[in-house]
């Protein structure tokens, strides 16, 4: 079973390939899976029919916990239906060879959809799991979809497609939660296990039984609307705008079919239940008389068709949901006509199209004339749809009277229903027989008017998979024996009505079926021979609820409301947004606050004895913040934050926390260095944009978030009773990571993780901060020094002016031979340069350089790290960049950032991986010692590669910045572009280089 | 635990003039807001270490009870550099940005301005279409009597149908 589930797929994924290679030829190949299938299931059968064997299942773990399993089962209900799917399936894929042309658009994916559907249809009637039904399930929905919308340039197959997508699907998530309702109410969710379990289920009262009764309701809802029952039906006639070959195979043999077949495989168990007969009964009943009514009143041969489909499928609900032994046999026989005339009836209509270009029956005449062959074919059909001895549609419908008959007498619904029911079939079956006299005559005849429509000659291939169909439709009718061998056994598990034993045979006696078919025949005859009147009638009478329209109307509505929402909601206003997020913060942890008890802790100090100091720091944090907020001028707030940096710094190295203390100020000044850089295009003052309006709430929210948080604070704190874990890490630090730094192995070592994290996140910020500014690229190209003439970058004195003289002045210092503090100093224009500072730079530089890597290697035991580390190395590149503008920073960073990034995340990653290799975990450190000549004893802690991954990827952080806010910002201002050209909204974003 | 209540205060004030900036409309002084977010959080982070203590530097002699905790240490170290990394990443935005369109301001999304005010009508789903009586592209002579699938509206008044392009009369 899987192989055949698999082949299906694993062709259909081909599929495309092979039909750029053999065109349209390749349908046959795709319809040799199904025929193999099908030969392999006749195969089957002894193993499915042998009484004494269980059936062939296969059971593959996949959810083991949620109880979803691969698990298919092959028992006699399955059997039947894939000889439909499959079987079918085949035809269709090999009737598609000649509908199709080769040059057809999307021919190789429409082919690869109707393979996968057969696939799927396959794996929905043989999952013996309910998930895994549901999964087949909603497989064929999307397939559908796909292929109802094949003409994806015809605005009818797309709205077609999406109309039955979204009604089947919202009958499929009713279904999901009735399956989980079921599932959980048996406790199992295998399906043969269920149904063995149904009569227990049954008899639960109560709440269980409650919850059994409604999860079988909300799954005959899904097979309701995916079988297109009242009031759901109008998706199938609307479906025919796929190809001809997608509504033979969806709409007769498989998709609609999923939805009988659910009611068949569970009716053995639930067709006791409280709502079931109610649903099956009147829905079913409904949608035979409507489906048949609406048929009477098409000219298109394939909407005919189509509402002739729904009328039977209401038909079938109701036969296979009866419960009875008799409905069964006599449902799982009209099933297989069914499924043999309809798909024939299909391929017929596709034939005409597809020879004459039209199915309209008001311009088609004489075509029984041009191909009798065809006509013969389609014949068979129809006299099997109208119920004609002696074919298949015949020994059925026979079948279905004589059940109901036997249910009118005996059933447990009492005989005037029964008769009833009766009754509304016999009306149902009079229609269906004038819709199949109508579709012979419009489709064949010759009117009265006009000429013979052009028909080409059809092709025996072409011909082929419709006669195959009608010839079996004869042959089911002269030896339904075989049929009744293969039915017997899953009718056999419901109760008998009839004391007598029910056949399907041609030839019954005199009995009621036969009278009631009389009565069929002459009805139906009348109906057909005064069309005219019924037509002019049909008009008259004022159209009944218009469901389509309904469906129609309500999305419509849907879209309203939607509309409505997303334009109260979704207002584009951040500011909208986050005062709706910070409220709900507030609201809610505030809520949570008052309602429960606290522990207020009882020792709060306002002087910490360790750093009594930390109060003046304090104050000049909030009195910086209070200035960031007051200020006007951008630089003064970036200035006042800095102050509260500086402070936060300053609180840290009372504290004790001198890495804290180092690192912070180190961002500090090079965040206030990128600040000026990034900024210095933008005008100076801030405005104040939202001013008045929005004001006080933006007070009320910012000190009522303030205020939760210090109750936060204090609460949390309140609640601490155990003795914190971190008393224990410093011996950890020391015998686990080798060094005497706490915070240091702690980040290296003990949170490794949590510090590859975040270096991540460091080298995706500075990828960031590049494409930001150089849109492509990471501006690696810039060139060298020695390309650039000496003086020219920055130039503002024009010579000759005023100020040129004091340029000349600087110019004769500067441009000296040997004068070369720096490597790129003389690329800037005299009037830029500093002597004292690129002096100062020159003196400075490398000795930064070395207390980098000294805080980087000393980390371990002492003050340092990577961080520290890399920002001081930052801080040296800043100095070079200020000092000799961007071509000493390109000379001073040959390796690009992206190149630091890399390795910096590589060596990280590898002292991450490499344990693995030695027995060990990830990122376990080892303590290597050894003797070197000069340094003597070493002793050496692998975790230290890890630092000097960070310690790169800092460094490159920080040349990124200065790249990208620095050098390329320069190069905007002196092509013009930052501050002066306005650029428009709408261009595309095409910008600096 | 003792709770040092001038850290939180401070804490609480850096919060409440954060979130002030933050919902302001200029990105300068949003990033700002940010930035004194993350130093609020340190702020928080460092209360729970609880009392001033020595550098958590091991020593031997010296009992774990007396260093400052280092494990909060931690975090906040991480942090201070990843709110580094935000806050270039926010320069650049800034940059970028006023590049673009001239502002440095947080204008409201002009596309969920568009969805808020855009019509109920979908050609697509509602308009009036031919049924078509061919899966052929030959077919072009049309009947004049083709039935239509009508239009639907919802309520005459809330819709413009006439803003929507005819419906195609041939679909070949």
């Amino acid at each position: 079973m899987l192989i055949v589930l698999s082949a299906h797929f694993l062709v259909a994924i081909l599929a495309p390939f092979l039909f750029t290679r053999w065109g349209r030829a390749t349908f046959y190949v795709l319809a040799a899976v199904p025929a193999a299938s099908f030969i392999w299931l006749l195969t089957q059968y002894d193993a499915v029919y042998s009484p004494a064997a269980i059936s062939p299942s296969v059971d593959i773990p996949w959810i083991p916990v949620l109880d979803t399993n691969l698990s298919f089962r092959m028992d006699e209900l399955s059997w039947m239906m894939s000889l439909l799917v499959l079987g079918v399936g085949a035809l269709v894929l090999a009737y598609c060879a000649r509908y199709f042309k080769t040059d057809d658009a999307g021919l190789g994916g429409f082919g690869a959809q109707l393979l996968a559907f057969a696939g799927v249809m396959f794996g929905l009637v043989t999952a013996d799991n309910l998930i895994l039904l549901f999964v087949f399930w909603e497989l064929t929905t999307v397939l559908s979809y796909l292929l109802i919308g094949y003409a994806r340039t015809r605005i009818a197959a797309r709205r077609a497609a999406l109309q039955a997508l979204m009604v089947t699907t919202f009958g499929g998530l009713a279904m999901l939660v009735g399956l989980i309702m079921v599932g959980e109410s048996a406790g199992t969710y295998r399906i043969s296990a269920v149904l063995a379990k149904a009569p227990e289920l049954v008899a639960a009262t109560g709440t269980p039984g409650t919850v059994l009764n409604i999860g079988i309701a909300l799954i005959l809802v899904g097979a309701v609307t995916k079988s297109a029952l009242v009031p759901f039906h109008f998706w199938l006639p609307g479906a025919m705008a796929a190809p001809t070959p997608v509504s033979a195979y969806l709409h007769a043999a498989a998709m609609v079919k999923a939805g009988i077949y659910l009611i068949a495989r569970l009716a053995p168990g639930f067709s006791g239940t409280e709502y079931w007969q109610l649903l099956i009964t009147v829905l079913g009943l409904a949608t035979m008389l409507v489906g048949g009514w609406r048929a009477l009143r098409q000219h298109d041969l394939k909407l005919i068709l189509a509402y002739g489909t729904v009328s039977q499928l209401g038909f079938l609900t109701v036969v296979v949901g009866l419960g009875s032994k008799e409905a069964a046999m006599a449902g799982m026989a009209m099933v297989l006509a069914h499924g043999l005339f309809k798909a024939a009836l299909f391929l017929v209509v596709g034939i005409i199209d597809h020879q004459s270009g039209t199915r309209d029956i008001r311009e088609l005449s004489g075509v029984f004339r041009s191909a009798p062959l065809l006509g013969v074919v389609a014949l068979i059909g129809a006299a099997s749809m109208a119920g004609l001895p002696p074919l298949a549609g015949f020994v059925a419908k026979e079948s279905v009277f004589a059940a109901f008959e036997a249910n009118a007498r005996y059933g447990p619904a009492g005989t005037g229903i029964g008769v009833l029911v009766l009754a509304v079939m016999v009306l149902g079956s009079i229609l269906t027989f004038a819709y199949s006299a109508r579709f012979m005559w419009g489709g064949f005849a010759k009117k009265s008017k006009g000429m013979a429509t052009a028909f080409k000659p059809v092709g025996a291939l072409f011909l082929g998979a419709p006669a195959l169909l009608s010839l079996l439709t004869v042959a089911y009718g002269l030896f339904p024996k075989a049929v009744e061998t293969w039915i017997a056994p899953y009718s056999a598990q419901f109760p008998a009505y009839d004391h007598e034993a029910m056949h399907l045979a041609l030839w019954h006696g005199f009995s009621l079926p036969l009278l009631l078919s009389a009565v069929v025949v002459a009805g139906g005859l009348g109906l057909f021979v005064a069309r005219k009147r019924f037509e002019k009638l049909q008009a008259k009478l004022p159209p009944v609820i218009d469901f389509e329209r309904g469906y129609r109307q309500s999305i419509l509505g849907l879209d309203l409301v939607s509309i409505w929402v997303t334009g109260r909601t979704q207002r584009g206003s951040l500011f909208f947004y986050l005062a709706v997020i910070l409220s709900t913060a507030i609201a809610s942890v505030g809520a949570v606050l008052i309602i429960t008890e606290q522990h207020w802790s009882d020792r709060i100090y306002f002087l910490d004895p360790g750093s009594p100091f930390q109060i003046v720091a304090g104050v000049a944090i909030v009195v910086g913040a209070l200035a960031a907020a007051r200020a006007n001028r951008r630089f003064m707030a970036v200035l006042m934050v800095s102050v509260t940096g500086y402070g936060v710094a300053l609180i840290f190295a009372l504290q004790g926390a001198p890495d804290l203390a180092l690192t912070q100020m180190l961002v500090e000044t090079i965040i206030l260095v990128a600040f000026v850089l990034a900024m210095r295009s933008l005008p100076p003052g801030l405005q104040e944009r939202t001013a008045g309006n929005h004001k006080i709430l933006r007070i009320i929210l910012g000190v009522t978030f303030g205020a939760v948080m210090v109750v936060v604070a204090i609460v949390a704190m309140g609640s601490r009773i155990a003795t914190p874990i971190s008393l224990e890490l410093p011996k950890m630090a020391y015998e686990g990571g080798g060094g005497l730094n706490v915070v240091n192995v702690t980040l290296v070592d003990i949170r490794a993780w949590d510090t590859f994290g975040e270096i991540s996140v460091l080298a995706i910020a500075a990828t960031g901060v590049a494409s930001l500014i150089f849109v492509r690229g990471r501006g690696q190209r810039l060139a060298r020094a020695e390309t650039v003439p000496t003086g020219s970058i920055g130039r503002v004195a024009e010579a000759g002016s005023a100020q040129s003289t004091t340029a000349e002045l600087a110019k004769r210092f500067t441009s000296a031979p040997g004068n070369a503090w720096l490597v790129a100093g003389r690329t800037l224009a005299p009037e830029r340069r500093s002597i004292i500072i690129e002096v100062v730079t020159r003196l400075v530089f490398h000795s930064i350089i070395v207390l980098s890597i000294y805080l980087l290697l000393a980390g371990h035991n002492g003050t340092g790290g990577g961080f520290a580390g890399g920002l001081v190395a930052g801080l040296a590149l800043t100095i070079r960049y200020l000092a000799g503008g961007r071509f000493e920073l390109a000379e001073a960073t040959r390796i690009s950032a992206g190149t630091l990034l890399g390795v910096g995340l590589a060596a990280a990653a590898l002292t991450g991986i490499a344990p693995l290799f030695f027995g060990g975990e990830i990122f376990q450190s080892a303590i290597l010692t050894f003797d070197l000549p000069v340094f003597g004893h070493v002793k050496f802690v692998t975790s230290t590669v890890f630092d000097i991954g960070v310690y790169l990827v800092v460094v490159g952080l920080v040349v990124d910045v200065l790249r990208s806010l620095g050098s390329e910002i320069d190069q905007h201002e002196e092509d013009g572009i930052g501050g002066i050209t306005l650029i428009e909204d709408d261009e595309p974003l095409e910008v600096g280089r | 635990m003792s709770i040092n209540m001038t850290l939180l205060l401070v804490m609480g004030v850096l919060y409440a003039i954060g979130i002030y900036l933050l919902l302001e409309r200029s990105l300068t002084r949003v990033l700002l807001g940010l930035m004194l977010l993350a130093n609020a959080t340190n702020i928080l982070l460092l209360t729970t270490g609880g009392y001033a203590g020595l550098a958590p530097i091991f020593n031997k002699n010296i009992p774990a009870t007396e260093f400052n905790d280092p494990l909060p240490q931690a975090f906040i170290l991480t942090s201070i550099v990843i709110s580094f990394a935000v806050t270039a990443f926010m320069l650049s935005l800034i940059y970028r940005s006023w590049l673009l369109s001239h502002a440095d301001v947080i204008q409201d999304d002009r596309e969920d301005l568009r969805v808020a005010k855009q019509d109920l009508y979908d050609v697509e789903e509602d308009s009036e279409i031919a049924i078509e009586i061919s899966d052929f592209h030959e077919n072009d002579q049309p009947l004049e009597s083709r039935e239509m699938i009508p239009e639907v509206t919802l309520k005459k008044s809330t819709t413009t149908p006439s803003a929507h392009p005819p419906a195609p009369k041939d679909l070949s």
